[in-house]
């Protein structure tokens, strides 16, 4: 992989700087679903003078941080089977309730993770072969076609420096066309109809380096 | 009078046959029937068709069921959990079919079982894996998945409240597939951490009419401090 500057040069963001950068983008009264994993880690980082809805699947509008230490109600998890709190104005619904919002387009943003995204906004999340015995999709693929705007969470290349950001999906879709922008360690890019459109990069990054990691042609 | 309360486990497990499709609420821990589904391990139908969110944990409960050799097929989201060591065992070995449905069609299915729709066009799983041999349509230029209803012979759910009617309330998130679950099924089963008095349940806050349950046994198992 042909590579112009070193790593040391590259400010590539940790995972909480990752879910720093998104929350900035999240508007007033936006209502959101942060899926499981690195996107959990965005309600950490909600602008406080902005009031956000954030939603879990199985059923609740409105939670707030996590429980202080000895303050965990046993029944009130979010969808990663984490405890969590209520802000007041909170409601809660039944699982089919819950994915009609979702479905229905009554979400503004949802966030996933993903193994891939290809240039088109397909998105890979849940099996990494099309041979995994028994992979988990979870709510996955609701989410990936329901909400108003689905952005990616996600590191640009994986461990090894394959791309991540591709041209087209390799493992098994989530969802087709559906992701609208990404943001990663080392920069955020839009989906757009001609492709992937680089809007941020993290300071020591050259575009051709942020091209040299995406397996995709990236426009300016 | 109609007292659909039950005083024994023998008594709330009863006429469950072999071969039933039995719904089981709860996400994660919570909402989960636990000792109903003890009871279920104690009863002993067998080539039962489970549907729950996950795949059991540890060597209890659902797991238990799964070691046991009484479940022949898992309906269900997310089957591949820390906790889900049996069920990736009986898999591996082929001891048990596997369906997986995406969360929000598992429910809605299960809804739609209740609600007298047979099937359903959902965008969701459209030109992924588990679109496979589904009825695909366009309609206003989307592209959508025929489902069907997901009827079921036995629920068994958790509650918070129930009066003898089989009026139930639920706690916080402990809610989850539930309700959908007891419209689902021919003989829902509930368990419920507190029982009241008829009339106590404020109408406009019961989750799940009682017109839905066929039984309900008071089984207190964990309350706030």
């Amino acid at each position: 992989m042909p590579d112009t500057a070193t790593a040391s040069d590259i400010k590539a963001l940790g995972r909480a700087d990752m879910a720093a950068r998104l929350a900035r983008d999240i508007e007033e009264g936006w209502v959101v679903n942060l899926g499981i994993g690195m996107p959990t880690a965005v309600s950490d980082y909600l602008p406080p003078d902005k009031e956000i809805i954030i939603h879990s699947e199985n059923g609740i509008f409105g939670m707030g941080p996590k429980p202080a230490k000895g303050e965990e109600d046993f029944w009130l998890v979010n969808a990663g089977k984490q405890y969590v709190t209520l802000l007041p104005g909170a409601s809660m619904v039944h699982h089919a309730d819950s994915f009609a919002a979702i479905r229905g387009g009554h979400i503004d943003l949802c966030v996933l993770g993903a193994f891939q995204v290809a240039e088109n906004g397909d998105i890979a999340n849940w099996a990494t072969s099309e041979n995994d015995s028994a992979p988990a999709v979870g709510g996955a693929m609701d989410l990936g076609v329901g909400a108003k705007r689905l952005w990616a969470l996600m590191e640009h290349t994986t461990k090894e420096g394959e791309p991540r950001l591709v041209e087209r999906c390799s493992y098994p879709l989530t969802a087709l066309g559906t992701v609208k922008r990404i943001y990663t360690n080392l920069a955020v890019i839009d989906v757009t109809p001609g492709g992937f459109k680089v809007m941020e990069m993290v300071p020591g990054l050259s575009f051709d380096d942020l091209q040299a990691r995406t397996g995709a042609t990236l426009l300016r | 009078m109609i007292d659909k309360r039950v005083k024994t486990m023998a008594e709330a497990m009863a006429g469950i046959k072999d071969g039933s499709t039995v719904l089981i609420g709860g996400f994660g821990a919570v909402g989960q029937p636990n000792q109903l589904i003890e009871g279920l391990v104690e009863q002993g139908a067998k080539d039962l068709t489970c549907v729950a969110n996950n795949a059991g944990n540890g060597h209890v409960g659902l797991a238990r069921l799964m070691e046991l050799g009484r479940v022949r097929r898992m309906i269900c989201t997310f089957p591949r959990t820390p906790g889900s060591v049996v069920f990736e065992e009986l898999y591996k070995a082929g001891k048990i079919e596997l369906e997986i449905v995406p969360q929000g069609t598992l429910a809605e299915r299960m809804r739609a079982a209740g609600a007298g729709i047979p099937a359903f066009y959902t965008p969701t799983a459209v030109g992924t894996l588990l679109a496979a041999g589904k009825e695909t349509r366009e309609i206003n230029g989307r592209n959508y998945l025929l489902e069907h209803a997901l009827h079921a012979d036995v629920a068994l759910v958790e509650c918070w409240k129930a009066d003898r009617w089989g009026n139930l309330v639920y706690n916080q998130s402990g809610r989850n597939f539930n309700p959908v679950m007891a419209m689902a099924a021919e003989l829902t089963i509930a368990q419920t951490q507190h029982m009241v008095e008829l009339g106590d349940l404020v109408p406009d806050t019961v989750v799940t009419p009682g017109i839905y349950v066929q039984r309900v046994m008071h089984i207190p198992y964990l309350d706030k401090a």
